[in-house]
């Protein structure tokens, strides 16, 4: 017999550290497995935020700088701008890229910075144990929003991707999930794209990928899977949402 | 014939594999790892298809499948 | 050598490019503004690459990020914007990246206003943003200066890993003077084996300051703490003018610092034996400096440009063993050199010496 399937050589032997269930773990191997497939481990440096996702730099085996929470997207810029040969990404949370580091997030889909970042978005901040994030659904209870996310004092939750699609700089720009086997090979595709923009030097490609929290949410794993299915893809606008032409003929 | 390996330290018994497993053959074990996780196993590799669904999901890359 | 008049911003430019620097990110903010116009201008010519960001929050954080490859990387501001990167520069010198940050400080706090002044000492010399961390700071005093200390202040990051702070003010930073264009000096040799440009033929590296746990966190502190003393023990810069017999010092820097030194020549043409020790480098502070004048100086006046911040570094070297008074002007304005004097003789009252 052959083994079909095994670890990536694009993830260290380091366990993860994420909670059960919590799907980080699945979006950090459509990055690793990308990053094996490209052939670019060795010409890759990671800018981690501040968050569960700031664990990842253990995870990856290619280099990684730890960045202040909020501005991976700098920091990326900085290193991208220094060595524009090498590639680039950010693995950031919903509340580092969409509550703290977002004028970086409009500004370099603004800039076209040639780099790739991917938002992990599970509508909750999660390291500091479950508050509301700008992702955080309306109803939706948190540490912050005890009797559910009132829109009338914490407005509406955003949508980053749909935001980031507007900026003629970003040439790449999905909204996938990680909920389904179908739905992990979809969104493989796209955070593979992603990275063959950046190769290919077109401009910004920004990848938001829906997850889990079952620790914060307070659901079993197996259901939050339904949950996120059933409140938050509704919400978040799914699939490609920019694809230039330049990027079609990749 | 097809078999699946639960990497016991890396499992966290979240189930999701079991869930996914069309075959319904993986469950929770009942020997924890070190970290106090009572990790998956399968309890019939005869019935294992190697569509490896289970390792597709699997949050810890806790599963290797062989076909 | 090639001799120019250029303006103080524009020359910290100039030297930067001939430092070897690379990269640069900023945002516009007066008096600072020059230094970006400058470099746009001048850099990508070299090679170089200038952004501005979208402000200093992210211009620090590109710092930080083209730091951690090696490169050379420089940003300017002034008071508001460099407080604005007090996080940025917090993490770099807790990752141990070499950069150099120019602060023309404009009076504040708050808007503030865009004179001259000292008013960011504290913030600059105690490091600045959170935890125990120090930046070198060097106080630049007339333009050969701004030329020669950006340059150092790129051999002194390289040489301790460490972010530099190069603190000057809006006048120094508005005002135009002839300048050598001197040769950049033999660059250390330093390792970089610790930077971060893809695994390729090595192990991966990683460059964050999680501690993650306190024994580690501890440890980082002792780690830094015994690099800082290094720096205290190898890196006191100063100049000294007329102290050799002085009864009486006055301690000032930057462009209070130039200025005293035509209050020392005047209380001399008085036969007052007043002399100036002029701090270049602001942390570590010269400490040595004041041991050989102990025990014949009567007093000193510290001269600044806020309402008395220095002026605590010069009694803690002294331990009470003289008065040490503070003369300043702030909020823009400069004290002009024979209101110096004047308070000096007042305070010592030695108005009634003789005429020499």
């Amino acid at each position: 017999m052959k083994k079909v399937f095994t670890k990536t050589k694009g993830l260290t032997d380091v366990p993860f550290s994420f909670c059960p269930g919590c799907t980080h773990g699945i979006i950090m191997r459509l990055i690793a497995e990308t990053m094996e497939e490209l052939n670019i481990i060795e010409d890759t440096i990671g800018i981690s935020p501040v968050g569960c996702a700031g664990f990842s730099q253990d995870f990856f085996s290619c280099d990684f700088v730890g960045a202040a929470h909020g501005r991976a997207q700098a920091v990326g810029i900085g290193v991208k701008r220094a060595l524009p040969d090498r590639v680039v990404f950010t693995y950031q949370g919903d509340g580092d890229i969409a509550a703290i580091g977002t004028q970086h997030a409009i500004h370099s889909a603004a800039r076209g910075e040639k780099i790739t970042s991917i938002m992990v978005n599970n509508a909750i901040f999660g390291m500091t144990g479950g508050q509301m994030a700008p992702t955080t659904l309306e109803g939706m209870k948190t540490k912050t929003s005890p009797y559910g996310r009132d829109i009338e004092s914490t407005g509406f939750p955003i949508d980053l991707p749909k935001v980031i699609a507007n900026l003629p700089g970003a040439v790449y720009v999905a909204s996938v999930s990680v909920d389904s086997p179908k739905n992990i090979a979809q969104a493989k595709k796209a955070i593979k794209r992603a990275f063959q923009v950046q190769l290919a030097g077109l401009g910004f490609a920004f990848v938001s990928v829906l997850s889990t929290c079952p620790t914060n949410w307070g659901i079993s794993p197996v259901d939050s899977l339904k949950w996120l299915r059933e409140n938050m893809m509704p919400i978040y606008e799914m699939g490609e949402l920019k694809v230039t032409e330049e990027v079609k003929s990749l | 014939m097809a078999k699946v390996e639960v990497l016991k330290e890396y499992c966290k018994s979240c189930s999701l594999c079991i869930d996914i497993c069309p075959k319904k053959i993986l469950a929770i074990g009942d020997k924890a790892n070190k970290k106090g996780y009572f990790t998956v196993i399968c309890e019939d590799q005869e019935k294992c298809i190697g569509c490896a669904l289970c390792a597709t999901v699997c949050p810890d890359v806790a599963i290797e499948v062989y076909k | 050598m090639e001799k120019v008049l250029l303006k103080g911003n524009e020359i910290i430019g100039e030297a930067a490019i001939r430092s070897g620097c690379k990269l640069f990110f900023g945002y516009p903010i007066t008096p600072s503004t020059e230094v970006v116009e400058y470099l746009s201008k001048h850099l990508p010519k070299q090679g170089g690459t200038v952004l501005q960001a979208e402000d200093e929050i992210g211009a620090i954080n590109m710092c930080y990020g083209a730091a951690c490859t090696g490169s050379r990387v420089m940003t300017a501001s002034s008071s508001p914007g460099v407080s604005l990167k007090q996080e940025g520069i917090s993490y770099s010198a807790a990752v141990g990246l070499p950069m150099v940050i120019v602060n023309v400080n404009r009076c504040g706090p708050g808007l503030g206003g865009l004179g001259p002044a000292q008013s960011d000492y504290f913030q600059s010399t105690r490091g600045g943003g959170h935890g125990d961390y120090r930046t070198i700071v060097l106080a630049p005093s007339k333009a050969q200066e701004l030329y020669d200390y950006t340059m150092l202040a790129f051999d002194l990051a390289d040489k301790y890993r460490n972010p530099v702070l190069l603190l000057t003010d809006g006048f120094l930073g508005q005002t135009m003077e002839p300048i050598v264009l001197k040769e950049r000096p033999e660059a250390p040799v330093v390792d970089r084996d610790w930077i971060v440009d893809g695994c390729k033929g090595r192990k991966k590296r990683v460059l964050a300051s999680y501690s993650l746990t306190n024994e580690i966190g501890e440890a980082n502190n002792l780690k830094w703490e015994a690099k800082y003393k290094d720096i205290q023990e190898k890196e006191q810069h100063w100049e000294e003018f007329h102290t050799e017999d002085a009864e009486y010092l006055l301690v000032s820097y930057g462009t209070t610092g130039r200025i005293c030194k035509s209050t020392v020549l005047n209380a001399r043409a008085k036969g007052i034996k007043l002399g100036l020790i002029r701090p270049i480098t602001l942390w570590p502070f010269p400490v040595k400096a004041f041991a050989p004048h102990m025990d014949k100086v009567k007093g000193i006046v510290t001269v600044e440009l806020n309402t008395g911040q220095m002026i605590e570094d010069v009694k803690l070297t002294v331990e009470c063993k003289m008065p040490v008074y503070l003369y300043r002007r702030q909020g823009g304005m400069l004290p002009t050199e024979n209101e110096i004097l004047d308070f000096v003789e007042n305070k010592f009252s030695l108005s009634g010496s003789e005429e020499v």
